[in-house]
This record gives C-alpha cells, sequence and structure tokens, in this order.
C-alpha cells in the first residue's frame, strides 16, 4: 500500500510531462489529462480505505530514516482532502473540456492549460502528503506557480491587472512562510513535522508564540483569513469560469489543511486559540457583509468563499477534537458546494453573457436546468436542513456550544447570522437572475450601454452569447450530485472526520508514527 | 549558537529595502523588491545554521561540531531555484502589463473603484404594495440604476 503514496504525486506529474509532448494535439491531451485525474482519484480512494482500517501510511524515500530523509506520511485526514480535491479537480476538468471544445480553441496556445492544471493537481497533493515543513513549502511553491500561470491564461489586460494583486500577495506569503520554516530550523534543529512537534514543548513559551504567528499569517494569507483576504475577492473573479471554480474550491482549503497540522500537530497548546475566535468571527461577518455589497455573482460568491473560511477556522480555534472533526467535515462540504456554485456561475456566464445580477434575468425561464444546478449548492451553502452545509454548521455549533462561554455563544449567533446572510446574497442573485422576467432588464439595457459608453469602468466586459456544451452541464450536475451525496452519506463521511480529528488530538499520534517509542512528557 | 552580525546587518537592511521597494505601485520596483526579501530570506535560512565550519565531509578524526551544517544550504538552493523561477515569470507578467497598459503600476481592482465612486448601483427589489386583494401582485417597478454622475445624468 505504501508504494501508492508517492505515485498520488507522481501519476499528475508525469501526466503534465505528457500532455506539454502532446502540446499539439488537442484531443491526446485531454485524454491524457483526464486519465491521470481518473488514475489520482482511484489511487486517492484506495489511500482513504487503507489508511481508514489500517492506520497512516509511511513512506521514507529512498529509505532515509526519519528525520534524516524526506517523509511522507498519509493519515485520514490527508487520504480525505486527496480524495476530495481529486473529485473536485475532475469534474472542473471535465468542465474546462467542454467549454474548451465548444469554443474550438483546439489551435489556441492554450495548450498549455492542461500541463499548468496537472501541475496544479501536483502541487496540491504534495502539499497533502507532506511529512515535513520544507516539503510543504515546497508543495505549496508548486500549486502557486501553476496557478500564476493559470490566472493569467490568455494574458487579457484584467486578467493581467487581477493575476498581479494574487502573484504579490501569494509570493509574500511564500517569503514568510520560507522565513518561519528559517526560523523554526534555528530553534529546534529540524524541519520533519513530527520532530518540530516533539521539541517544541522545550521552547520559552515567547518564542514558540512567535513562530506560531508567523506560521499561521503565511498561511492565513494562503487560507483568506481576516484580514488577510481583501486579495481573494479582487483576483478570482476575472479567471477563466474552471479556473476560478478550482482555485476557489481548493487552494484556500490547502491554507487551512496547513492550519489544522500547525494547530494540532506543532502548537496544540491553548494560547492564540481565543485569538483564533475573535479572528473567524470577523472572517465570517466581514465576508458575508462583503457578498451582501456585491452585483457580480463570481464576486458575491469569492466573498461568502471569504465568510465560510471562517467557520473551518472556528473548528480549528476550538482546539477539541469534537471542533476538528466538524472543521474537517465542513472543509470537505465547502470544497464542493463552492466549486459546485462557481461552476453553476460559467454555466450563467455562458447562457447569459455576463454575471452582473444587475444585467441578466430570465433564466429560469431560458435555463431551467442551470437554475436548478444553481439552486441546489446555493441553499446547500446557505445551511438550509438537510443538506450537508446545515450538519456541519449544527456540528460546528455543537462543538463550540461545548465550550461554554460568552465567546462561544457569540460565535454561534454571528455564525447563524453569516449563514442567513450567506443565503440572502445568494437568495438576491436567484431573484435577479433566475426569477426575474428577462423583460424587467431589457429596459434596462439601453441605460446600461450608455453607461458602458460614458464609462468603460465600470461594468464588465459584454461577452456573446454561446450555446452551452452539454460536458458543462454534466460535469456541474455531477458535483451537484456529489454534494447531494454528501448529504445522504453524511453519516459515514462525519465518522471519519470524527476519526480524522482523534488521531489529530494533540501530536502524540503523529509523532508516534515516526518515532514509535515517544510517549508523552518524556522528553529526549 | 553563534551568530555573525554582520550577516544579520546585511540580512536586516535586504528585507527592510524589500519591504520598502514592495510598498511601491511601480511594478519593477515590487520585483526588485521581492528579490531583495528573498534573498534575505536566504540569508536568514542560512544564519540559522549557526556556526560556520568545514565542508560536511566525514572524515576521520574530525569532531561532529567541526562540520558546517549542510541541511540550511540545500533548503536555501532549493529556495533560489524557486525564487529563480517566480521572478522570471514576474518579469513576463510586468512585460505583458507594459504592452497592454503601457504602464507598469499595480493598478486599482475596476469593481472597487466603481463601488468606491457609487457608479455601481444596485438593483433595489421594490416590496410590492399588498392590497389584500387575491389578485397576483402588480408589476413591480423597474429596478433602478443610479449612477454618480447624477448632474450629468439628468442634462
Amino acid at each position: 500500500m505504501t508504494a501508492l503514496v508517492p505515485l498520488v504525486v507522481l501519476v499528475p506529474l508525469l501526466g503534465a510531462a505528457l500532455t506539454l509532448v502532446l502540446g499539439r494535439r488537442a484531443r491526446p491531451q485531454r485524454i491524457v489529462a483526464a486519465l491521470s485525474l481518473v488514475a489520482v482519484l482511484g489511487i486517492g480512494i484506495a489511500l482513504l480505505v487503507a489508511v481508514d482500517t489500517a492506520g497512516p501510511l509511511v513512506v521514507e524515500a529512498g529509505n532515509w530514516q526519519a528525520p534524516f530523509g524526506i517523509v511522507l506520511i498519509v493519515d485520514r485526514l490527508s487520504a480525505l482532502m486527496i480524495v476530495v480535491s481529486a473529485v473536485v479537480l475532475l469534474a472542473v476538468l471535465v468542465f474546462s473540456i467542454g467549454q474548451g471544445l465548444a469554443d474550438g480553441d483546439d489551435e489556441t496556445p492554450v495548450s498549455i492549460y492542461y500541463p499548468t492544471y496537472l501541475i496544479l493537481t501536483t502541487g496540491v497533493m504534495v502539499a497533502f502528503i507532506a511529512g515535513d515543513l520544507f516539503n510543504l513549502y515546497v508543495g505549496f511553491e508548486i500549486l502557486l506557480v501553476a496557478s500564476y500561470v493559470l490566472i493569467t491564461l490568455g494574458g487579457t489586460e484584467s486578467r493581467i491587472r487581477a493575476g498581479v494583486t494574487y502573484v504579490i500577495v501569494s509570493l509574500l506569503s511564500s517569503i514568510l512562510f520560507l522565513a518561519a520554516i528559517g526560523m523554526v530550523y534555528g530553534a529546534l534543529g529540524t524541519v520533519n513535522l513530527a520532530q518540530v512537534a516533539q521539541r517544541v514543548q522545550e521552547l520559552p513559551i515567547d518564542v514558540q508564540i512567535l513562530l506560531h504567528v508567523m506560521l499561521l499569517v503565511a498561511f492565513g494569507i494562503k487560507a483568506a483569513v481576516f484580514p488577510l483576504s481583501f486579495w481573494l475577492p479582487d483576483s478570482y473573479p476575472s479567471a477563466p469560469a474552471p479556473v476560478t471554480a478550482a482555485f476557489a474550491g481548493l487552494l484556500t482549503k490547502i491554507g487551512v489543511y496547513a492550519i489544522i497540522r500547525v494547530e494540532t500537530v506543532i502548537f496544540p497548546s491553548p494560547e492564540l486559540n481565543p485569538a483564533l475566535m475573535v479572528l473567524a468571527l470577523l472572517t465570517m461577518v466581514v465576508g458575508a457583509l462583503g457578498a451582501v455589497a456585491q452585483a457580480d455573482i463570481k464576486r458575491i460568491l469569492s466573498f461568502t468563499l471569504v465568510s465560510h473560511i471562517g467557520y473551518m477556522i472556528l473548528g480549528v480555534a476550538l482546539g477539541t477534537v469534537a471542533g476538528t472533526a466538524a472543521a474537517i467535515f465542513y472543509i470537505v462540504h465547502h470544497i464542493v458546494v463552492q466549486t459546485t456554485l462557481f461552476l453553476a456561475a460559467g454555466l450563467v456566464e455562458r447562457e447569459a453573457g455576463s454575471t452582473s445580477i444587475t444585467k441578466i434575468g430570465g433564466l429560469l425561464a431560458s435555463a431551467p436546468v442551470v437554475a436548478v444546478l444553481f439552486f441546489i449548492p446555493a441553499l446547500n451553502l446557505g445551511g438550509i436542513p438537510p443538506f450537508s452545509g446545515f450538519i456541519g454548521k449544527l456540528g460546528l455549533f455543537q462543538a463550540t456550544a461545548e465550550q461554554g462561554d460568552a465567546l462561544a455563544y457569540i460565535l454561534i449567533g454571528a455564525g447563524a447570522l453569516v449563514s442567513l446572510l450567506t443565503l440572502y446574497a445568494l437568495v438576491r442573485v436567484w431573484n435577479l437572475a433566475f426569477w426575474r422576467p428577462a423583460g424587467d432588464v431589457e429596459g434596462d439595457e439601453t441605460r446600461l450601454l450608455r453607461t458602458v459608453e460614458e464609462a468603460p469602468l465600470t461594468t464588465g466586459s459584454i461577452a456573446i452569447t454561446k450555446a452551452t456544451p452539454r460536458l458543462m452541464t454534466l460535469s456541474t450536475g455531477a458535483m451537484v450530485a456529489v454534494g447531494v451525496a454528501l448529504t445522504i452519506f453524511a453519516g459515514p463521511l462525519y465518522a471519519v472526520s470524527d476519526r480524522a480529528a482523534q488521531n489529530l488530538d494533540g501530536p502524540e499520534p503523529y509523532i508516534q508514527l515516526l518515532f514509535p517509542d515517544f510517549e508523552e512528557g518524556v522528553a529526549e | 549558537m553563534t551568530v555573525s552580525l554582520v550577516l544579520v546587518i546585511v540580512m536586516a537592511a535586504l528585507i527592510a529595502s524589500g519591504v520598502y521597494l514592495l510598498l511601491e505601485r511601480s511594478l519593477t520596483r515590487v520585483v526588485l523588491g521581492f528579490l531583495l526579501i528573498g534573498n534575505g530570506v536566504n540569508l536568514l535560512i542560512l544564519i540559522m545554521a549557526g556556526r560556520p565550519g568545514i565542508a560536511p565531509i566525514v572524515t576521520d578524526g574530525v569532531a561532529p561540531e567541526e562540520y558546517t551544517d549542510p541541511l540550511p544550504q540545500a533548503l536555501i538552493l532549493t529556495a533560489i531555484v524557486i525564487t529563480f523561477a517566480v521572478s522570471a515569470f514576474l518579469l513576463a507578467l510586468i512585460y505583458r502589463s507594459w504592452r497592454l497598459a503601457n504602464a507598469d503600476d499595480v493598478s486599482d481592482d475596476a469593481d472597487d473603484v466603481a463601488l468606491r465612486e457609487g457608479a455601481f448601483s444596485m438593483p433595489v427589489e421594490e416590496p410590492t404594495p399588498d392590497d389584500g386583494g387575491t389578485d397576483f401582485p402588480v408589476e413591480p417597478d423597474d429596478t433602478v440604476i443610479t449612477t454618480s454622475t447624477t448632474g450629468e445624468e439628468q442634462r
């Protein structure tokens, strides 16, 4: 079984090389890309089953033993993340294949898209199986460099503008992370996660907090935690629809994944937990208020993305098994649902030629399938029972209530309010874009055209509507089905999240993977 | 752990000037700032290696403390490669930005500007008055678009 662990990285990497060689032939390129991701999904499922039944897998690369060599570790959390990411990446790939087929860009230089996309997959997988901080950094860099290319794909003016913000902010977070790794090495003489966890308790508390905050800031930028979330709503919406969907679903969650590792393995002590809870509160509320103020579907969704990161941070900040379990479940739910919504927004853009809710209407009549594909995940994200969003929030609130102090109850209240605000923002999209008769918008068209002529900055470009290919609808439909399946199989999934959280109850289980002799309280 | 003061000062100077440049609006300066900070952080890792020593090739009769720590150098090497690749990408990005906009500034987000100037109006959902009848409610008013430039609009 351990042989499968490196494969999860190697398959997409080799797939990327192959698609690059096949650069001039669109059809084989698509097949290779899709097959690689199917293989990754298969390996991921095998890993999850193996890890869930037989315990975590540890691979020591080149047989170099633990603190000296590179270690790859797959525990329940990693395996779960690998499976969900593979599902989402595959669905988004199918969506983009559909879009590419319809737009007939077989001949254009966008042949770089598939290799880059597979490199992104590689980076994501490296980050999930990394057993030391520096490998985590390398994984982040791989996926970030791929994401720089994807977000500026085609090099149009708006994408370059958005790309510049994204690239600079990401670079800053990477450099902070690298500096934090340097400091950790200086303080502890190792970058191996298990060994760091083993030694960190011996440090003076102020040094611990310094390292902790540096890591949290670096990951907080990636996870878009308020006040480090400002870059996200500016940069995501202008990318191509499938790229935005993959980024929104996955990239921020990798930051959250890293925060979970930091909070449970390296610094399980509760010094910063109240601060994290306040940040979670602010992230939720500010993101939701931002969503209410926007008029573009993609921007609304970007702000709800920021706001829902707050829920995950809340679960992590509790520092209990129940909290971590709820956060893990919520991550899985949110990756799937947020991606689905962005894919649905891509369909809306294609049907209506715009994603600005001031300019479109009558979609319920003209594209009922798209309406359904938007409506179900929207209810899910808003946390309407019985969907998985409701189950996730319920779990989070229960875990928060166990803490029982005033801050906990404020957070529960804010969480409920934010879920209503999310629902309000999405219902507004529904009312204006889908439910409003198309005739009501028609009257505004001339005025809008005039405003476009007067101030080109105030409105987006007017795209030409093209027919929606079946493949795009199918992949979005499949993601909606996955979202519904998360609801139906919420019991088993929550149980897996719970077991994953048990593994993360303090650093001992993680340390003992590499150093079986380690016992709590017995320093070397 | 003994640390060379000169290295620390150089590192601090690199990072400080890097941060200053990074805060500029011109993209070329941002890239230079990024390079300076990147090198500063590499120096930080080197400093964290502790006291310098002889090359870390195991020879008989040499105490372990005599060797220099090779791991940070491996880390720096990786970091240098990554910085190199990213700065190449950044330069391409700046060139493209220059070709498109003839400027290498970090520009404001178009939607943010619109929001700030109030030119970006929300459609208002007018509540339809309920007359208590069982008929369907009357058609809602058309959504209103307002612009900040009201003076010119009314012309």
